[in-house]
């Protein structure tokens, strides 16, 4: 691998243009690190690269912060790690501190009020589809103790307006025992 | 001085809850933001979303920007955005430090395992509560009161998703259009 400055530098700006051009969130952002990283500049192996994008996964946070954390630090420490984060928040930062000064004015317009309350139900008919995906997959997967967490979670936010991050405690403590249950079950 | 605390604090929760990437940062905005602060109406919450699908970056990001620049510009922009990518930094160093050490990720993947069931119910709530202000407005949840404009949208917007296979931005651009063309031609 080449110094660590230029490094630095290269990761710096493949995490800015990745950050600035993708759209369609985290899992695309992280298949293009994959690219970049493993496939072109060969830093990276492809196994290693798999586990990384697990812990990305894995880590509460967006995904596509997190592909750059883990991308970078495995690069060249923590300051890489940095230099990644930084790299990846300025667009989004940049690209939303324009439209947020100009979202009030934009609003008042009666054609761009009108387009955006038909987008509503655009966003509302793209988050039913991703519910079903991912629904789905749950439902298919049979297992009877994700439908109990999925049902249980839904009862627990809409009906008795429990906090979402209790639910999620709940569930991850749900998993850390049902892990460990599962090793002893391996060990026996 | 407060403000910008209670923005640091909220997105702090919202980067170290939300597991999964992509939407499931969204019912923790919808909590903190709209119903636990009052920062944003839900129909401006709405809007967020719609804007952080056309726009590159993650959703909590964009929201933090989007939210502490209206709450405390810039330095709000800054703070908020800091706050919800603090747990990432932490967390995501933290486990890739121990996987380039032990190469384990077992226990991580149960716990992830367990926590979608759980992100897709409470995506299924936020989307519930994006669709009953596109549908009602701020109005009652009454019959009379339906907005069948947006409900055909929606049901038009989800077949497209669905059937058509057509990607989310030019979704939610038709059903932006639609509105637009309903409200001139119909005056809806």
């Amino acid at each position: 691998m080449e110094n660590r400055a230029a490094v630095l530098k290269k990761l710096f700006f493949s995490t800015l243009t990745l950050s600035a051009f993708t759209f369609g969130g985290g899992y695309v952002i992280v298949t293009l690190l994959k690219k970049k990283f493993v496939d072109e500049y060969h830093w990276i192996e492809e196994d290693e690269m798999l586990d990384l994008v697990a812990i990305a996964q894995s880590a509460p946070g967006a995904i596509a912060v997190n592909g750059a954390i883990v991308v970078g630090y495995k690069l060249s420490g923590l300051l890489g790690a940095l230099v990644a984060i930084v790299a990846t928040v300025i667009p989004p930062f940049l690209i939303i501190s324009l439209i947020s000064v100009c979202y009030t004015a934009f609003r008042e317009n009666f054609f761009i009020a009108q387009m955006l309350e038909g987008m509503q139900a655009g966003v509302g008919a793209v988050i039913a589809s991703v519910v079903y995906e991912m629904g789905s997959g749950v439902v298919r997967s049979r297992d009877a103790a994700s439908l109990l967490i999925l049902a249980a979670a839904f009862a627990a936010d809409l009906v008795f307006g429990v906090n979402v991050a209790f639910i999620i405690l709940a569930a991850g403590a749900a998993g850390v025992l049902r892990t460990l249950f599962h090793h002893r079950k391996e060990a026996a | 001085m407060h403000t910008l605390l209670d923005l640091f604090l909220s997105f702090l929760q919202i980067g170290l809850f939300s597991f999964g990437g992509g939407y499931a940062a969204m019912p923790l905005i919808e909590q903190q933001v709209v119903t636990g602060h009052g920062w944003l109406t839900m129909a401006e919450f709405t809007d967020l979303i719609t804007i952080s699908q056309m726009t590159p970056g993650p959703i909590a990001v964009n929201s933090a920007t989007f939210v502490g620049i209206r709450i405390a510009g810039i330095p709000g922009a800054l703070v908020a955005t800091i706050g919800c990518i603090l747990p990432s930094c932490i967390l995501v160093t933290l486990i890739a430090r121990l996987y380039l050490k032990y190469r384990k990720l077992d226990l991580l993947q149960g716990v992830l395992a367990s926590l979608r069931p759980a992100v897709v119910a409470l995506i299924a709530g936020a989307g519930v509560s994006i669709l009953t202000t596109a549908f009602w407005g701020d109005g009652p949840v009454a019959l009379g009161n339906t907005s069948w404009v947006m409900v055909a949208i929606f049901a038009a917007a989800f077949l497209l998703l669905k059937r058509g296979k057509a990607g989310p931005i030019l979704v939610m651009v038709l059903a932006g259009v639609a509105k637009v063309l309903a409200a001139v031609l119909f005056a809806l």
